[in-house]
């Protein structure tokens, strides 16, 4: 195969930081190429450079695609050729239809009037290519995120595309979808499209592509073809040493029930009679960490949401018990009084003030605890916040830094500083480690052993089976907003769990 | 020290900016506007913008406006003037009164915005119109005055001099010197818990220079005040005014809540905030303003008119914007409302010293706000684009 495109010794400064360091890379026409590393590696920003976000001159070292050197000022100039990204947070607008998406900034024009049928047959023949099952006038916003990452996928196919970037496409994909994903990106190959994958789930790499180059710390470690590869390899490539066992081991013995959950019900907010959980029965002891796996949509951000203080859902009943005592909790400060946390899956938009500083956000939920008579103490702030910073091994400058200038892994120890200081007794995480890479992974696995070691009970949700299986000493399995099986550790296994989801 | 500045740039350019229109007024007047008596009057009659702007920077704080302060002040005057003047209430109950209407009024548009869910635009416009009819209707369309001369004083009057200067008020001077005191006093508290406690503190020439420069303004309004008349009434209300709503804002559980809300509502609410009672207290407590602003025009005109407030809430967020609140949410301060209300008081107040007709008065200040605007965005693109290193990935 020729190569289709080599970016040469590219070293990028922000001021004085060093964001990529002398990092090559070669893509074959027609491969599926899989960059993986660590989140703030340098991956991105190379893949910005790549498509102009970062103009040429921005940095040193030089682009070559199609036999010649490149210096694109724009993003438009990089598409001209060819190069399309995707980018992690979806670029769709919601209010929009399929077909507008598609189309938009390239409308299918006539006189400078839109021909809505000839949009409406391209679009018909781009979703038939991406295998998506869709009224090409549905609105984006009523499709789910899995629905939409293919409609992105179309939006680049409407364009002449050689080189497709996807940057972790499959964040927010359940297992299906992602598998479905997967399947497109092979079918693409088989186009001749070449395919450029960032992302952290090492297994959907290892299945589609056919080189992998693993950059660590701004600079490119190595490259080899997708060979008698496996995750392990991989991981050591990216952190630089072996982790060997992806999950920390944890040596406490569950005492009695702390939390307890009876014949939970919550219906939807707007629509009057669709109930989203039906009768949920759960326990948790103290040192216990409890795991609930199911498929996206299954209702288990719903229940955990319900449970904190209704943050979700109309119509709630059933029972709270915590120490055997029920607990009534009106709003969400009383669910924090009463010592429930509840850490979301969506950090950026529920869990931080981007704009504001680490210490700020350390202390929201607990401001009454650096507060002496009316005014805050600012300086107490700090230090819990410093303190924070060190327990949780936060990579920063210092805790005055804004939060939305953090990797992925660091803001996820920002929330769980947060709720950590707001000091409760039950923990319920959803998606603790979404978005965030295998080295931080382990750290934040290793808090979450820590809060059982001190007694407290931590409710895991996670879409990723091993990572539930790895993590929890009792799994609960959620369907259509149900409890539909409970294993303990040692008999959960994937194959487990999905049977008793298929089986509902 | 550099990167200290540059962290703080949008608090210096300000009153950076403030000092240079100042000084183009200066010299456009001859010098008139810095006159002692110039300056009091111009305070006099600017006092309203501030507290409008105070009460105006909380409500952008959470991403929010509200259009209907002109006409709740009106209300309030007239409310006012009816009840002193045509029903003969002591001056105290009154305003009492009058404030608890205005505290009602902004609960009626923060129910509706905060619990009902209607956009704020939509019932702030409503409250526009409402209020302008209702002072109109109270007051049957006539000037109601004139009110006795103890509510003229609160607006109007000056504290007297106790040392009995001749020609010169010492009172102010007294005064003056003893607000220097207590600024170099907080000052050298705030150095002694940072070094205490380890905090990095502000670099030394830095509190030298920014000191120097306050104890110079202070001084130069002892000047001012000491060669007119003597330090007005309503600077005390300004005063306490300012004092309490920074120490709010910048200080207390409830003005963090504030930041918060504005800064990211759904975070805000997973954090136990009240995000919905929150946007209600920054409503009520804007109403609470609105009437105290009527109130002082109205004293100060010595008349509850109909038309009193007409584009108030044009000003009032013309100053919270040029004193860097973001229309986004989340940022903007006590103390950039301060200075924001300063420089729309000294174009009001230049302007009509030169003779200039409203017109270019209203061109003006639009200009100076849009310039204050674009320069936030090219400060924060500009930060932007140096510094996501970190973010990169």
């Amino acid at each position: 195969m020729d190569t289709l495109l080599e970016m040469r010794s590219i070293t990028k400064r922000f001021d004085s930081v060093l964001a990529l360091d002398n990092v090559s890379i070669t893509v074959k026409k027609g491969e599926i190429h899989a960059i993986v590393g660590e989140n703030g590696a340098g991956k991105s920003t190379l893949m910005k450079i790549l498509s102009g976000v970062y103009p040429y001159g921005d940095y040193e070292g030089e682009i070559i695609y199609k036999g010649e050197t490149c210096r694109f000022k724009d993003i438009r100039e990089s598409e001209k050729q060819g190069i399309v990204i995707i980018h992690q947070e979806l670029a769709l607008i919601p209010y929009l239809s399929i077909s507008e998406n598609i189309f938009i900034g390239n409308e299918q024009a006539k006189r400078g009037l839109i021909d809505w049928n000839v949009t409406h047959q391209k679009t018909k023949a781009l979703l038939k290519q991406v295998g998506l099952d869709e009224n090409p006038n549905t609105l984006v916003s009523n499709i789910g995120v899995g629905k939409q990452q293919l409609v992105e996928i179309a939006k680049a196919l409407s364009k002449r595309v050689d080189v497709l970037v996807l940057d972790e496409p499959t964040a927010a994909l359940n297992d299906i979808e992602s598998e479905n994903l997967l399947n497109l990106l092979l079918e693409l190959k088989k186009e001749g499209i070449t395919c450029i994958l960032i992302s952290h789930k090492l297994q959907e790499l290892l299945k589609v592509s056919d080189q992998i180059t693993i950059i660590r710390d701004g600079k490119t470690v190595e490259t080899f073809p997708n060979e008698n590869v496996d995750e392990n390899r991989i991981i050591r490539g990216m952190v630089g040493r072996d982790i060997l066992d992806r999950f920390p081991a944890r040596d406490v013995v569950p005492g009695e029930v702390l939390f307890e959950v009876k014949d939970w019900t919550v219906y939807h907010p707007d629509i009057a009679d669709k109930k989203v959980i039906d009768h949920i029965n759960l326990y948790a002891r103290k040192g216990e960490v409890v795991g609930i796996a199911g498929l996206m949509g299954a209702g288990r951000t719903e229940f955990a949401m319900s449970l904190f203080g209704g943050a979700y859902g109309a119509k709630i009943s059933g029972q709270i018990l915590k120490d055997g005592k029920p607990l009534v909790l009106k709003s969400i400060s009383q669910a924090i009084d009463n010592g429930i946390a509840y850490v979301t899956e969506d950090r950026k938009q529920f869990g931080l003030l981007l704009d504001e500083t680490i210490c700020r956000n350390t202390s929201l939920a607990n401001l009454k605890a650096v507060t002496q008579g009316l005014a805050v103490d600012e300086i107490k702030e700090k230090r819990v916040a410093e303190d924070y910073r060190g327990k949780m091994d936060l990579r920063a400058r210092d805790v005055m830094q804004h939060a939305k200038n953090l990797s992925g892994g660091n803001q996820q120890k920002v929330v769980l500083s947060k709720w950590l200081f707001a000091d409760p007794d039950v923990l319920i995480l959803d998606e603790p480690t979404r978005g965030v890479d295998v080295g931080a992974k382990y750290e934040i696995y290793q808090i979450i052993n820590e809060l059982a070691r001190q007694g407290k009970c931590v409710i895991v949700i996670s879409s990723e089976l091993p990572e539930v299986i790895g993590l929890s000493d009792r799994i609960y399995i959620m369907n259509e907003g149900r409890i539909v099986g409970e294993l303990p550790q040692a008999e959960a296994t994937q194959e487990a769990i999905m049977e008793r989801i298929m089986e509902h | 020290m550099l990167s200290y500045i540059r962290e703080n740039l949008r608090q210096y350019g300000l009153i950076v900016a403030l000092i240079v229109i100042a000084l183009v007024f200066q010299f456009l007047t001859g010098g008139t506007i810095f006159r002692p008596a110039n300056i009091t009057s111009l305070i006099l009659q600017n006092g309203h913008i501030l507290i409008l702007a105070v009460g105006m920077t909380l409500v952008i704080v959470t991403g929010r406006i509200d259009l209907s302060v002109g006409s709740v002040a009106a209300f309030a005057g007239a409310l006012a003037g009816v009840l002193i003047v045509q029903q003969g209430w002591p001056v105290w109950l009154a305003i009492i009164v009058t404030l608890l209407v205005g505290v009602l009024i902004g609960a009626w548009h923060g129910f509706w915005i905060a619990y009902v869910g209607v956009p704020f635009f939509v019932v702030t416009l409503a409250g526009m119109l409402i209020f302008r009819g209702a002072a109109i209707l109270l007051l049957d369309g006539l000037f109601v005055g004139p009110f006795p001369q103890s509510f003229q004083m609160m607006a109007a009057g000056f504290i007297p001099d106790m040392f009995g200067g001749s020609g010169f008020d010492i009172m102010a001077v007294v005064v003056c010197a003893a607000l220097a005191l207590i600024v170099i006093i907080l000052e050298a508290k705030k150095r002694a818990v940072s070094k205490k406690y380890d905090v990095e503190a502000e670099p030394i020439l830095f509190v030298v220079v920014k000191l120097v420069f306050i104890i110079g303004a202070i001084g130069l309004f002892a000047y001012w005040f000491g060669a007119s008349n003597g330090i007005p009434n309503i600077l005390v209300v300004l005063g306490v005014l300012i004092v309490v709503y920074s120490y709010m804002a910048n200080r207390t559980i409830l003005g963090r809540h504030i930041y918060a809300t504005g800064s990211n509502p759904n975070t805000a609410r997973l954090s136990g905030i009240k995000v919905k009672r929150i946007v209600f207290m920054v409503y009520v407590n804007m109403g609470l303003l609105a009437a105290l602003a009527g109130l002082v025009v109205t004293a100060r005109l010595n008349s509850a008119m109909p038309r009193t407030g007409e584009g108030f809430e044009l000003d009032a967020i013309a100053a919270a914007f040029i004193g860097g609140a973001s229309p986004y949410g989340g940022v903007g301060r006590v103390s950039g409302a301060i200075i924001g209300a300063m420089v729309v008081g000294i174009i009001n107040n230049g302007m009509n010293i030169l003779g200039v007709p409203v017109e270019w008065r209203q061109v003006t200040t639009g200009m100076v706000l849009l310039a204050a605007v674009i320069f936030d965005v090219f400060s924060k693109s500009r930060a932007a684009k140096r510094k996501p290193a970190l973010k990169a990935e």
